[in-house]
C-alpha cells in the first residue's frame, strides 16, 4: 500500500509539473491519471517506501549528483577524443566486474551510471556480477578493473539505496 | 547573460550530437557503435535541453525540457543495455579486435570473435 502510495504522490507531482498551472481541473485530473496509474503499476516500484523519507539518503543523493554529471562530462570527451583521433585507439572487450550492492534498485543505477562513464556500457546483471563492454581495457586484474571502471560511483549507491 | 549561458549550452549539444554521430559512422562493430551512441547522444540531447529550459525559463515550455532531460538520462542506458545484450544473444558479430568475451564464455556459447578477414575494418 505505501509502494502504491508513494507511487501515487510521484505521479501527480510529474504531472503538474508537465502541466506547470495549479488550475483546478489540472490538479483533479492529475490526482485521477496518478491513482489510475498507482493501481496498474505501484506494486511494482522496486523500492522500499521507508527509505524515502530518510533525509540521510536525500542527502547522499544530492551529492551524488554533480559527481555523475562531472563522470559523464568526462566520459563524453573520452568518446569524443576517441572519435577524432585518427587510429580510434580501440581495444574493446567483454569483462565481468562483481558489485557488493544488495537492492535491484541499487544495481540499476550502477548499470546505468555505468553505462553513461568513459568506455564502458553495462550488457548483463546476474546476481551480484555485471557484464561491461569495455572501449579500451587498460588492465587484466579483476580488482583493478572493477575500481577503474565503478569509480566513485559504488560508494554513493550504498549510502542511497542500501 | 543568461541568453548567452544558454547559447553554450545548446552549442555543446549540438556538437555532441555531431561527434556521437560521427562515431556511430567511423566504430567498426556494433558494440563500439553503441559507445558512441548513447554517451555522446546523451549527453548531447541533455545539454541542448538545458539549453532550452535557460532559455525559457520557468513556464510548460521550459519545465517539460528540463523533465525530457531527465527521463533521457534515465532511460537511454536501460534501451542500450537491451540492444547490446540481445545482440550479443543472438549472436552479432566482435570486432576481430576484441581481446576478451566473459559474457559469451560464460554462457557456455562459442566465441562471436570476428577471425580474420573481414572486409570492412582492413580499410
Amino acid at each position: 500500500m505505501a509502494r502504491r502510495f508513494a507511487y501515487f504522490i510521484a505521479g501527480w507531482i510529474i504531472w503538474l509539473l508537465l502541466g506547470w498551472t495549479l488550475n483546478y481541473q489540472e490538479v483533479v485530473a492529475g490526482a485521477a491519471v496518478a491513482l489510475i496509474a498507482a493501481g496498474m503499476f505501484g506494486g511494482y516500484l522496486p523500492l522500499q517506501p521507508r527509505k524515502l523519507l530518510n533525509p540521510v539518503r536525500w542527502f547522499w543523493l544530492l551529492v551524488y549528483i554533480p559527481v555523475f554529471a562531472w563522470q559523464c562530462l568526462k566520459a563524453n570527451i573520452d568518446v569524443a577524443l576517441r572519435v577524432l583521433s585518427p587510429g580510434l585507439n580501440l581495444k574493446p572487450g567483454i569483462v565481468k566486474i562483481k558489485t557488493n550492492l544488495k537492492s535491484d534498485i541499487a544495481k540499476v543505477f550502477l548499470a546505468n551510471s555505468i553505462t553513461m562513464t568513459p568506455g564502458t556500457l553495462t550488457v548483463e546483471i546476474k546476481d551480484d556480477t555485471l557484464y561491461i563492454h569495455w572501449i579500451e581495457i587498460r588492465s587484466d586484474d579483476p580488482e583493478e578493473m572493477a575500481k577503474m571502471i565503478k569509480g566513485p560511483f559504488e560508494f554513493f549507491l550504498k549510502k542511497i539505496f542500501d | 547573460m543568461i541568453s548567452v549561458l544558454a547559447l553554450i549550452f545548446l552549442w555543446l549539444g549540438v556538437v555532441f550530437v555531431l561527434l556521437g554521430a560521427l562515431g556511430l559512422a567511423r566504430f567498426p562493430d556494433l558494440y563500439n557503435r553503441m559507445q558512441a551512441a548513447t554517451k555522446c547522444v546523451t549527453l548531447g540531447v541533455c545539454g541542448i535541453m538545458i539549453g532550452i529550459f535557460l532559455r525559457s525559463g520557468f513556464n510548460p515550455l521550459g519545465i517539460k525540457a528540463l523533465l525530457a532531460a531527465v527521463f533521457i538520462l534515465f532511460t537511454v542506458p536501460v534501451s542500450s543495455h537491451a540492444l547490446v545484450r540481445g545482440s550479443l544473444i543472438a549472436g552479432v558479430r566482435l570486432w576481430k579486435g576484441t581481446v576478451r568475451d566473459d559474457f559469451t564464455a560464460d554462457r557456455g556459447a562459442p566465441s562471436i570473435i570476428d577471425n580474420a578477414g573481414a572486409g570492412e575494418e582492413e580499410k
